[in-house]
């Protein structure tokens, strides 16, 4: 009986996996001391769980082949709303709730852009950037909103509470979200129409696959999950601010990148996006506290993104 | 789509119709251009029709009336034995009527147990998928139904790894799985080299194998030759002929087809 041989998919989370402990060792090594203590884990867990969600949503876009540049201003945009909703009628449940349905419309917004309309996606997501960027601009005026009397609600703790003091309930959220994700794409009805749909149009649409359905809930589950980053985002600091989300784009992409999903769609990896957002969020005080300076972060991130992109297009090469 | 329609229909039982397809009088133009004029063709049970004609002679354009693409301008279409109107592709699918395209049948970076449910995955209702099942079943299409032999074809390739043979083949097992009683298969020998043409003829057989019928479209009829028993011959949108392979020998057809070509009779 022959070996099973390793399907490239596995190939691809191994290495992410392989990287991501190397990586850790790397710091341990580095600084005994602090990788040693709870104190570090505690601010990753408090800290990653943004960019990690935005990053597991925008996934299943690039699993279509498409790209969406618009998620941080729609973030910052539903987090207004989720700031001034809540400031003017004192409701946490409706703030949610009208935050995560603007969120939403927006990415339906996109989806008109690119599935009614046909404009290619990453063409249409600069503009609705732009839009939602500028919306944010004009309503808040530069000037960001305290929430603090949002401590006091059950949602702030349910959302951002420290479980046992201990463990940011934001990180047991993108622990869900994480599985969700996991669930819907490699065990859902929808997560194989996504795949199809991104292999092979063509073939998807003969095969009674509904495609523009598939794209349009695919930018609008971006735009509600940009909304619920912007939430957990905003009451963890308790405060919104206009420029809110831009540093996202960056981190998420390259997380999606890192952990092996292809730009080209048809295929993609939920665990590569999660290791690749731990990895992301990780590096900043890692490089610090290993003893370099600053100046290097975007320097190893540049590193990083270039080495492990060319082993996955290595590995692609080989197999094909 | 319903979740009915995504589980394989329960095989019809012994039908009461004598002819699966029946085309009446069919009529189609584009504007001024008149591509079928006035075309009666049938396919029997259990039966490969192979459908030949010169580029342009229509062949594509019958066919995609028959799956729902275009609407004849008149004309009568029957489907075991009741009269039909079809409106689209997924309604001649649920009918039974499944086509087989060359380079949109499958998607490559798909394993095969994914390929082979594209649309009618086997989920709860949740929408879950089961998995296990959908292995099974694949695994027994590939090695029962189209007696894939390769160990290194199984139930996780990825299609990318197929020979354009063998994608034909698992595009036909898929429809044979989900009972399509009419496979129409659009040049599928197209680009392949001989050796893989052979294994497209060798999976067409496995239809009439299942009890079902096919329409197999080529312009080069030596590559459809052995695989079937008619052969209709459409020229410039009129049948010019159709003859049974038991009452024509091969060199007696390619005669008539070539006298076709030169005098427009076919005889
Ligand atoms: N949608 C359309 N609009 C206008 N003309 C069409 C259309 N579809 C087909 N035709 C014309 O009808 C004629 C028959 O085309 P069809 O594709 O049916 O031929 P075919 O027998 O399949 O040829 P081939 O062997 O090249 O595939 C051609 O002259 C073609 O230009
Ligand atoms: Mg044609």
């Amino acid at each position: 009986m022959l070996k099973k041989p390793l399907l490239l998919e596995h190939k691809l989370d191994l290495s992410i996996l392989i990287v991501f402990i190397s990586i850790f060792l790397l710091f341990i090594i580095g600084n005994p001391a602090v990788f040693s203590r709870f104190d570090i884990y505690y601010s990753f867990m408090s800290t990653i769980p943004f960019t990690a969600i935005l990053a597991m949503s925008v996934t299943l876009i690039v699993v279509l082949g498409m790209m969406d540049l618009s998620f941080p201003s729609v973030l910052a945009f539903a987090s207004w709303i989720f700031g001034t909703v809540f400031t003017v009628t004192g409701s946490m449940p409706l703030a949610v709730i009208s935050s995560l349905a603007v969120g939403t419309l927006a990415g339906y917004l996109n989806s008109v852009l690119v599935v009614r309309i046909g404009v290619p996606s990453l063409v249409a997501t600069i503009g609705s950037m732009f839009f939602w960027r500028g919306a944010v601009n004009v309503v808040a005026r530069g000037k960001g909103i305290s929430l603090v009397a949002a401590q006091d609600t059950f949602l702030y703790k349910l959302f951002v509470g420290r479980l046992g003091g201990m463990i940011p309930a934001q990180f047991l959220w993108m622990v869900a979200v994480a599985v969700f994700f996991w669930v819907l794409l490699k065990r859902h009805r929808y997560g194989a129409h996504l795949l199809f749909v991104g292999d092979n149009e063509q073939s998807a649409e003969m095969m009674g696959i509904n495609v523009k359905k598939v794209k349009t809930i695919a930018f609008m589950q971006l735009g509600a999950f940009s909304a619920f980053a912007g939430i957990l985002s905003t009451l963890e600091v308790t405060y919104f601010w206009p420029s809110q989300g831009q540093a996202y784009l960056m981190a998420a992409l390259a997380a999606v990148f890192i952990g092996g999903t292809s730009v080209f769609g048809g295929m993609g990896t939920i665990f590569g996006t999660f290791m690749g957002a731990l990895i992301i969020g990780s590096l900043e005080a890692g490089i610090i506290s290993i003893g370099l300076s600053g100046f290097w972060i975007q320097f190893i991130y540049g590193l990083i993104i270039m080495a492990s992109v060319s082993v996955y297009a290595t590995l692609l090469r080989k197999q094909g | 789509m319903t979740d009915k329609d995504k589980t394989p229909k329960p095989t019809t039982p012994a039908a009461e119709y004598d002819k699966l397809l029946e085309m009446r009088g069919i009529y189609k133009s584009f504007g001024h251009v008149h591509v079928l004029k006035g075309i009666d063709f049938h396919v029997n049970k259990e039966e490969i029709v192979a459908l030949v004609g010169d580029n342009g002679a229509g062949k594509s354009t019958l066919i995609k009336t028959i799956t729902g693409v275009h609407k004849p301008n008149k004309g009568d279409i029957f489907f075991k034995g009741k009269k039909i109107t079809i409106h689209s592709v997924n309604q001649s699918r649920s009918l039974g009527i499944e086509t087989v395209y060359q380079e949109r049948a499958l998607a490559d970076q798909q394993s095969m147990w994914r390929n082979i449910f594209a649309g009618r995955e086997i989920t709860n209702r949740f929408g879950i998928i089961d998995v296990k099942t959908q292995r099974k079943e694949t695994e027994r299409l590939l090695r029962e139904s189209m007696g894939f032999t390769s160990k290194a074809i199984t139930v996780d390739s990825q299609v990318v790894f197929l020979s354009g043979g063998e994608k034909q083949g698992i595009a036909i097992g898929r429809a044979l799985f989900f009972n399509a009683d009419l496979i129409i298969l659009d040049e599928p020998t197209m680009g392949l080299s001989l050796s893989e043409t052979k294994k497209v003829l060798d999976f067409t057989r496995k239809i009439k194998e299942h009890g079902k019928s096919a329409i197999f479209i080529s312009h080069n009829f030596y590559h459809i030759y052995p695989a079937a028993d008619r052969f209709v011959i459409l020229d410039r949108g009129k049948i010019a002929g159709d003859v049974k392979k038991t009452d024509i020998s091969q060199e007696e057809l390619v005669l008539k087809m070539e006298n076709l070509a030169k005098t427009g009779i076919f005889e």
